[in-house]
């Protein structure tokens, strides 16, 4: 690997990719206008109530029913009751597909009017922390509600929650997901389908065939470009934060967690890219080839949705993905400063990157056999 | 085996599938040759010469070039190599210019962008981008990138198919170039005025096989018909001159034609004509070019509407 022939090549293919609008377009304009576009739809419309289940194991007392009105009048929360013979919430929630809940306990009347602490239960999902922090929030306020009613305050209903979220108490918005899921969404489709393109157009006009003629190498021909990818990502996430923080006020931040997802997804879906193209005999079933992988990626690894919000089935789907842990990794480090979780997804996605590379260069020809 | 040989070829097969696209070829180039390469379409012209440039694999046979074999040593041979391929493109916003400064780049090279276009004269043109270029000029550009590594072998795959005299001729005079900076030049084409007026030595290559070699004037020598006197006359004639003379004689839509051995030949056939008391009207002599040679051995003939000044077939 040449340096020198990577950084000529790099100038070339910038050339070429800058001279072009369409690619630049896509790069950098498009995703603005995703998360202008998103951003608008979803910033302003109210939460809509998120189903709850109650499982009221005090005996319809009239104080757990006043407790559950006084919930329900908060319109954020919409309560169903499930029968306390069900017995336990969590696996009852788990056996329907649903994943908030809240368990008022045997003896809450007679604890709020002795003054003994009672354990209020709320189960949420953790991977959503917008339900989980609207449930949490209804059920806790309304709690405070009756503290300072019965007790000026002393903590009697105590709000226990089942998996809570590793919010610090922070709710996130829409807009807050949407910012690490459009940057996702430019990593993958950015290189992805220029490359399917590339790769085949470059086989068909036999452009590879001339560079092939030159001293430069094959990886150090996909080296550059991926290096331009990078780049290109680099740009657009610092535009899409900053439309995103300025048009909404989205709490994302940057941080040097992302870095290794700008870096190594560009390396991942280049490599795809060349990949799907190289196996194509011409550039429409490239098209093709290109667009099977791309498209349940987009809309299935968290790009506009929150995974979370997925029924079960398709989050094991969203779990095969390399996107998701792109942006899986991208939320980690923008929203909840999750090292943990970054790290994982980090090595998933480097492992990937790393294999996929190396099945480019080898799959991929520049000269005919 | 000599110190002068650059290209040498033994025995090469190429098999596509079925397709046998070329067939025991064997040949050998000296330094400093031009080598003209002259066939029909699918004659497996392209075929042998991207094998002798590192860009296909060979079937059977054995193959250098300046004493590597192209397939194994590629990214070695091809630093020595100057290619114009058979349809050369380049990327499409790219100038000549900046083209030029990238092969020189890639290729280590300390090169004259400026120099290099202007001996191509695709100087006007430096800074437009590739996709804006006429079709000559895009071939200039090619020509050029070919030559900045100064390479010892150039192969030139039908470098003027298709293109206007004006820029026909200045790439010969590329050529030509050099030529006479003794370089090797190996280049195809189904233009024979081209081969003849630039390759000191001509292949003529037809369903993958080599069916003459040697200069043009050797191959007219060896495969052309002697001189032949051409009478405008009515078929009688020739009856008559059969039956006085033991040269072959043919008729044809009121020509006479008589193979002639030596110059009393010319005397003697046209005292017979004189004696015959036969009406004629016009009288040549003609000699066999390298067309007829090429007609007869390969069997077709060239085909109108084609933009070359002596084609054997349509561009491609
Ligand atoms: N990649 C290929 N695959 C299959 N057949 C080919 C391929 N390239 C050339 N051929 C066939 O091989 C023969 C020789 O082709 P080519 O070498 O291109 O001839 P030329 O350059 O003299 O026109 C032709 O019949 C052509 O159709
Ligand atoms: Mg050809």
């Amino acid at each position: 690997m040449n340096p020198r022939r990577v950084y000529l090549n790099l100038g070339v293919f910038a050339k070429g990719y800058l001279r072009s609008r369409v690619g630049l377009f896509f790069a950098l304009v498009f995703p603005v206008i995703l998360i202008l576009l998103f951003g608008a739809i979803f910033s302003n419309s109210s939460t809509t109530s998120v189903d709850v289940y109650v499982q009221n194991l005090d005996h319809n007392s009239p104080l757990s029913l006043q407790f559950l009105e006084a919930l329900n009048s908060t319109k954020v929360v919409h309560l169903h009751f499930v029968s306390p013979s069900v017995g336990n919430l969590s696996k009852w929630l788990a056996a329907n597909d649903q994943s908030d809940g809240l368990v008022i306990p045997a003896g809450f009347a007679a604890g709020y009017f002795n003054k003994t602490p009672v354990n209020l239960t709320v189960i949420t999902n953790p991977q959503d922390a917008t339900t989980s922090g609207i449930v949490y929030g209804a059920v806790d306020g309304v709690a405070n509600y009756f503290n300072l009613q019965r007790a000026n305050g002393t903590v009697i209903l105590n709000v226990q929650q089942l998996s809570p979220p590793t919010l610090g108490g922070q709710s996130f918005q829409y807009i807050d997901y949407l910012v690490p899921g459009l940057i996702g969404f430019s990593v993958l489709t950015s290189p992805m389908f220029s490359m399917v393109n590339i790769s085949s157009e470059y086989k068909k006009e036999k452009l590879f065939r001339q560079l092939s003629l030159t001293p430069l190498t094959k990886s150090e021909w996909l080296s550059s470009t991926i290096i331009w990818y990078i780049i290109l990502t680099l740009v657009s996430t610092v535009i899409m934060v900053a439309v995103g923080q300025g048009a909404f006020g989205a709490k994302v931040t940057l941080s040097p967690l992302m870095l290794p997802f700008l870096v190594l997804g560009p390396i991942l879906f280049t490599s795809l890219g060349l990949l799907a193209g190289s196996i194509s005999k011409d550039p429409e079933t490239a098209a093709v080839i290109g667009n099977i992988i791309t498209f349940p990626m987009m809309f299935l690894s968290g790009t506009f949705f929150p995974v979370s919000l997925f029924p079960p089935w398709l989050v094991t789907v969203a779990h095969v993905l390399p996107l998701f842990y792109v942006i899986d990794g991208l939320n980690a480090a923008m929203l909840y400063g999750n090292v943990g979780t970054a790290l994982f997804d980090m090595a998933v996605v480097g492992i990937l990157a790393l294999i996929l590379f190396i099945a480019s260069v080898r799959v991929f020809q520049w000269r005919e056999n | 085996m000599n110190l002068a040989e650059v290209i040498a070829i033994r025995k090469l097969i190429k098999d596509y599938g079925n397709l046998r696209a070329v067939d025991g070829i064997d040949l050998s180039i000296q330094k400093g040759e031009v080598y003209a390469f002259l066939g029909p379409n699918g004659a497996g012209k392209t075929t042998t010469v991207e094998i002798l440039e590192g860009l296909r694999p060979r079937t059977s046979g054995e193959v250098e070039v300046l004493g590597l074999d192209p397939w194994k040593d590629n990214k070695k041979l091809i630093r020595q190599l100057g290619v114009i391929p058979q349809d050369f493109k380049f990327f499409d916003k790219i100038t000549p210019k900046e083209a030029v400064a990238f092969y020189a780049g890639l290729f280590g090279k300390r090169a004259d962008a400026d120099a290099i276009l202007k001996k191509v004269r695709l100087e006007d043109k430096a800074s437009d981008r590739y996709e804006t270029l006429s079709g000559g000029q895009k071939q200039k550009m090619g020509l050029a990138l070919a030559l900045v590594n100064e390479p010892a072998v150039l192969f030139l795959d039908e470098p003027t198919t298709g293109l206007d005299p004006q820029a026909r001729r200045s790439i010969w005079e590329v050529i030509r170039s050099l030529r006479s900076e003794g370089r090797t030049v190996f280049l195809t084409t189904h233009y024979l005025e081209e081969a003849q007026l630039l390759a000191d030595r001509v292949a003529i290559i037809n369903h993958g096989k080599i069916v003459a070699t040697g200069s043009p004037e050797d191959i007219i020598r060896e495969h052309g018909r002697s001189e032949v006197l051409s009478l405008q006359a009515p078929p009688k004639l020739a009856d008559y001159l059969r039956s006085k003379l033991d040269l072959p004689v043919r008729a044809e839509d009121h020509t006479v034609d008589v193979e002639l051995n030596s110059n009393e030949d010319v005397l003697r056939v046209l005292t017979l004509v004189q004696q015959s008391g036969i009406p004629w009207t016009g009288v040549s002599t003609r000699q066999d070019t390298l067309e007829d040679v090429f007609i007869r051995l390969v069997g077709k003939t060239t085909e109108s509407g084609d933009v070359g000044p002596a084609s054997l077939g349509g561009a491609k």
